[in-house]
């Protein structure tokens, strides 16, 4: 990149080109104050205070807008500039409603600390701030509150809204000194396109946008900022939650410009997501069932308790009568305890935990084909891709940190976007190209668009002859796969399929990004390698911003896997029926290991339902909402002669154990969580936990104590050297090397800095492998008496078994109760319009839920999120397995649909 | 909070000049609202919403053009239009004092239409007949160097 040599401030500063002046001066630690620039913002120009000299020019210069040229000699602080900035800082004071003194923003105000700077003078000229009205666009929202007395019109907000989130819910309204902020229409916010990020709040530099839930709560000079990892998806936001210095509760949650991988960004859950913390319904203290009801009970009478019970079913039943679920939502480190409590312990490979229910199929099919089953390249990279493959993921609901890096990308121009979803979901409006096929026929779509590929002559011939092996053995399959059988199986037109294959194809460099509505199928292994069979075929794959990338679900989904919460593998997926691998886990736990691989999430549900399992201990995790076909699931854990519980509130599957333990949540221990991209990141305590609470990986040790062997850790810093020492891709990741940004795994030792993007010159196997799969419907099909397909999933507001998010009252406001969505002319036969209420039910339940009429959703399909007690989607679908990963089928069963009578 | 809904709408109108129109990229704003409102009279919400959902024009973006302009408006407009200038020129020359008048007359403030959708009055920035201030238009026709005295006779030639 060519480089310019400027003079700022009679100092010589060499800079790349094409940066303006603003970021040049700070990088060379000259302050230009500034109140409308934000680094994630195009220029704006708008509040004239960056003014600079530049020689030769006539006036002054916004230096936010002006990029350095070569021999520009610059000055930012003359006597002119000094009085211009002091009184265009006097006519902004007029025009903002000055209350420091009992402004929440106090201390973390730009326009108060350069009216400090430049000591203005209050009362120059009269106040002419706008009055606040009776009602604006956040009247009576919970969320977001907008004073525009405190406005200073420096369009940040709008500008936020619209280049950063892309949801462009807000406007500048009128004009003159009559401008004000509201959203389009003046809808309230609740019902424009806001996705309550709070991105306007954390740019707004003055007090005039605030967390309504913080307000009158805190001052600057009142929190401290516990810089920490977001508990919900798998993206690992960087969150700062500050804490009240005299109360120690969460008062709120900021992100900082310039953390990987959110940029300062958050999503509505993260931002306004944490009141479960400090809900009166935590657990407080050990409880233990008698005759059905719960008692209080000391931490040692419940271990000792819990010690004694599943000692007794392994001496009388043996160890494998014993499983233990672990979670993806507690950190590395007790994931890395759990795994060697259920194998060192209990003396059995029964553990899994809800990776199962999510990416199994993502593990067993990438591992096949590319030998390593994770998200190969970096969200940072999602931008740079020339087009995006989106299939089977709502990203910016599931994942809205790494879907505002697809909108931004699309936005730009430079990306093509490609949508396979039969929902018709927020990117498929901005997609070049939606492919909307029926529920459970990707198999058969991506077969087509290969087809086309191969037809058109548009491979990449070098790279499957250099990198892979088994092309042979899938081309005639793919042949027969044209777009035309596709469009009968699919519903996708054939030449919707021929142009998406030319543009996937004809890249440069390309990523698909997939989630659920690829795994989640009897056929969902199958989906994967086709998917990576697509990749290795085109050559989108081992490079930048070019690859197969699955958005993992929860914030430790990557690291629960990564740390052996499998039955299979140990940590990094170090195989229990390899020898040599069981050998070192033997000698540096010192004890034997079972050799033969464990049962599964669901198997252990089918088990524990015909006693060959005895006792459970799950972490963590609520299978009574999360899993399919959950009357099942009950009836399971109902069989078990011992339950043990461990979770931070009383779930749906708590109530059934016979021994509930209290744990810390995220915000209240030290740990690390692996995000979706690999990257291993600190969780930090900010916190108190209630009560007695205690850390997950604290209370297995003391029950493993209890049991006779010792895991008595001090910290969870001296488990993650254990893991260092016993994991080959996590050896170099020590605590202090986390300190700022993390790292991505591989990273083999101390000297090692992370790997951005996999098998950039091999497969992690080697070659990578292309396998034959052809399509099969899914399990459940239609028919006459449940004639419409159910699909399940997630949305914005809410999380997994909502057993946190619905303890929070701007989520809950937001979206209180769960609704079926149905087509137009599905409902119209029924005759039922939006709200009514419906009985959905199936061959294994039966819910009653409001209508949602939407045309998202294509005829005969219906779709309803999981996460609501009151009517559980589980309780409909079917828990058909794939057979090598064993991940349920919850994408797809058949339903029947009626209106309620009530 | 304000009502967003009103009854039903007719869409035919708004249906026919996006057909018209074919490709309507974000530039087309301004020409879609001009044609929305010659044909409806002004800019009812449910139609705008509608067109926004058909041309993928966020409601904010339209938002912002329509208040930004005088031009535009989204409620009914009545058959007659009184606006008075207030620049500089008609400023000095006295026009609050006639503004004052006319919202008296008609009963209405600034940016309201009367009950009987006989008049809309409308405060705007110049007219660019600073010789005729203080200034006053009634539909196209001028009213210049006006008295307070003279609005009641003026205002009853429009029915």
């Amino acid at each position: 990149m060519a480089e310019v040599k400027i003079t700022l401030d009679g100092r010589k500063v060499n800079c790349r080109s094409g940066r303006t002046i603003l970021e040049i001066a700070g990088e060379n630690g000259v302050d230009i104050p500034h109140l409308c620039h934000d680094d994630r913002l195009t220029p704006t120009g708008a509040c004239r205070l960056c003014l600079v000299e530049i020689e030769g020019q006539r006036g002054l210069q916004t230096a936010c807008t002006r990029e350095a040229e070569d021999g520009m000699v610059i000055r930012t602080a003359t006597k002119e500039i000094m009085s211009m900035r002091r009184a265009t800082l006097e006519l902004l004071i007029s025009e903002h409603r000055l209350s420091c003194t009992t402004c929440d923003s106090d201390g973390d105000c730009l326009l108060q600390d350069y009216a400090y700077q430049y000591q203005v003078n209050e009362n120059r000229y009269p106040f002419l701030h706008r009055k606040i009205r009776d009602f604006n666009y956040t009247s009576y929202n919970l969320a977001i509150k907008y004073d525009p007395s405190k406005c200073i019109s420096c369009q940040r907000c709008v500008k936020i809204c619209r280049e950063v989130q892309g949801a462009e819910a807000l406007t500048i309204r009128g004009r003159t000194a009559d401008v004000i902020i509201s959203t389009g229409l003046d809808l309230p916010l609740k019902e424009s396109p806001c996705e309550t990020c709070g991105q306007c709040v954390s740019t707004c530099p003055t007090g005039a946008l605030y967390e309504y839930p913080a307000r009158r709560l805190a001052r600057a000079k009142d929190l401290r900022k516990v810089r920490t990892t977001c508990n919900y998806c798998g993206v690992g936001c960087q969150l700062d939650l500050n804490v009240h210095r005299r109360t120690g509760k969460i008062v709120r949650v900021t992100s900082e410009t310039g953390v990987i991988p959110n940029d300062g960004n958050t999503c509505v859950k993260g931002r306004f997501g944490f009141d479960f913390i400090s809900s009166e319904e935590r657990l407080r203290v050990p409880l233990i069932k008698e005759e059905g009801i719960f008692r209080e009970a000391s931490w040692d009478e419940a271990l000792s308790l819990a010690a004694r019970r599943l000692t007794g079913l392994k001496d009388k039943y043996g160890p494998q009568a014993l499983a233990g679920l672990s979670s993806a939502r507690t950190t590395n480190e007790e994931n890395f305890v759990m795994q060697k409590f259920v194998r060192a312990v209990l003396g059995t490979n029964n553990v899994d935990h809800c990776a199962r229910l999510c990416h199994a199929s993502t593990v067993a099919g990438l591992a096949r084909a590319f030998g390593s089953g994770a998200m190969t390249n970096s969200i940072a990279e999602i931008g740079r891709a020339p087009v995006i493959f989106v299939i089977g993921s709502n990203t910016t609901e599931c994942h809205p940190i790494i879907g505002i890096n697809i909108r931004k990308a699309v936005a730009g121009d430079k990306t093509k976007l490609i949508v396979a979803d039969p929902r018709r979901i927020s990117l498929a409006g901005i997609a070049d190209i939606h492919l909307r096929q029926r529920p459970g026929t990707d198999v058969a779509l991506i077969n087509a668009l290969m087809n086309v590929i191969l037809s058109e002559g548009l491979e990449d011939s070098r790279f499957i002859a250099e990198r892979t092996e088994g092309f042979e053995e899938i081309h005639d399959s793919i042949m027969k796969n044209t777009p035309e059988f596709a469009e009968k199986i699919t519903g996708v037109p054939a030449e919707a399929i021929r142009r998406a294959a030319r543009v996937y194809a004809g890249a440069e460099s390309a990523s698909i990004i997939y989630s659920m509505g690829i795994t989640q199928h009897t056929s969902g292994t199958d989906n994967v390698m086709a998917l990576a069979n697509l990749a290795m075929m085109s050559g989108n794959v081992g490079k930048e911003a070019s690859g197969v990338n699955p958005l993992r679900g929860q914030n430790n989904v990557q690291g629960a896997c990564d740390l052996g919460a499998l039955p299979n593998v140990y940590s990094g997926y170090q195989k229990v029926d390899d020898p040599a691998a069981r050998g070192k886990f033997e000698a540096a736990w010192g004890c034997a290991l079972p050799a033969v691989p464990g049962l599964t999430v669901v198997e252990i549900m089918n088990a524990a339902a015909v006693g060959e399992i005895r006792g459970l201990y799950i972490m963590g995790e609520n299978p009574m909402l999360s899993d399919p076909d959950i009357n099942h699931v009950q009836k399971g854990l109902e069989n078990l002669d011992f339950l043990l519980v461990q979770d931070i509130f009383l779930s749906e599957t708590a109530r059934l154990a016979d021994i509930v333990l209290p744990a810390c949540c995220f915000a209240e221990k030290n740990g690390t969580f692996t995000n979706t991209e690999r990257r291993v990141q600190r969780v930090r305590k900010a916190v108190e936990p209630p009560g007695e609470a205690l850390e997950d990986w604290r209370i297995i040790g003391n029950l493993a104590e209890k049991m006779g062997y010792s895991m008595n850790y001090r910290s969870a810093e001296e488990i993650q050297e254990e893991i260092c020492r016993l994991t080959p891709s996590y050896a170099g990741i020590t605590y202090p090397r986390l300190e700022k940004t993390g790292l991505q795994w591989p990273c083999p030792d101390v000297s090692h800095g992370g790997t951005q993007y996999l098998h950039k010159d091999s497969f992690a196997r080697g070659l990578g492998k292309f396998h034959l799969v052809e399509f099969l419907p899914p399990r459940e099909m239609p028919d006459s008496e449940y004639p419409i397909i159910l699909t399940t999933g997630r949305m914005l507001e809410h999380w997994h078994t909502g057993t946190m998010t619905r303890k929070c009252r701007v989520l809950d406001d937001l979206v209180p109760q769960g609704a079926l969505e149905i087509s137009e002319s599905d409902a119209g036969r029924l005759g039922v319009k939006s709200g009514d209420l419906l009985i959905v039910s199936s061959r294994r339940g039966k819910i009653e839920v409001k209508a949602n009429i939407t045309n998202r959703v294509p005829e005969g399909t219906v779709f309803m999120a999981f996460h609501f007690h009151e009517h559980p989607a589980n309780a409909l679908t079917i828990a058909a397995l794939d057979p090598i990963a064993k991940i349920p089928e919850l994408k797809v069963c058949a339903v029947k649909v009626e209106k309620s009578g009530r | 909070m304000p009502k967003t809904q009103s009854p039903a709408i007719d869409l035919g109108p708004a249906e026919k000049i996006l057909s018209e129109m074919k490709n309507t990229e974000p530039d087309s704003l301004i020409p879609i609202l001009q044609k929305l409102q010659e044909a409806y009279g002004y800019l009812p919400v449910p139609v705008l919403k509608w067109v926004s959902g058909q041309t993928g024009i966020p409601t904010s973006r339209m938002h912002g053009v329509i208040t930004f302009y005088t031009q535009f408006h989204t409620k009914p407009h009545g058959r007659h239009t009184v606006r008075i200038c207030e620049g500089t020129a008609c400023h000095v020359k006295g026009s609050p004092r006639i503004s004052e008048r006319i919202s008296k007359e008609l009963e209405i403030e600034p940016g309201a239409t009367t009950k009987d959708m006989r008049f809309t009055f409308e405060i705007v920035a110049c007219m660019g007949t600073c010789f005729l201030a203080p200034v006053m238009m009634v539909d196209e026709d001028y009213y210049g160097q006006l008295k307070p005295d003279k609005i009641k006779s003026i205002l009853e030639k429009y029915e």
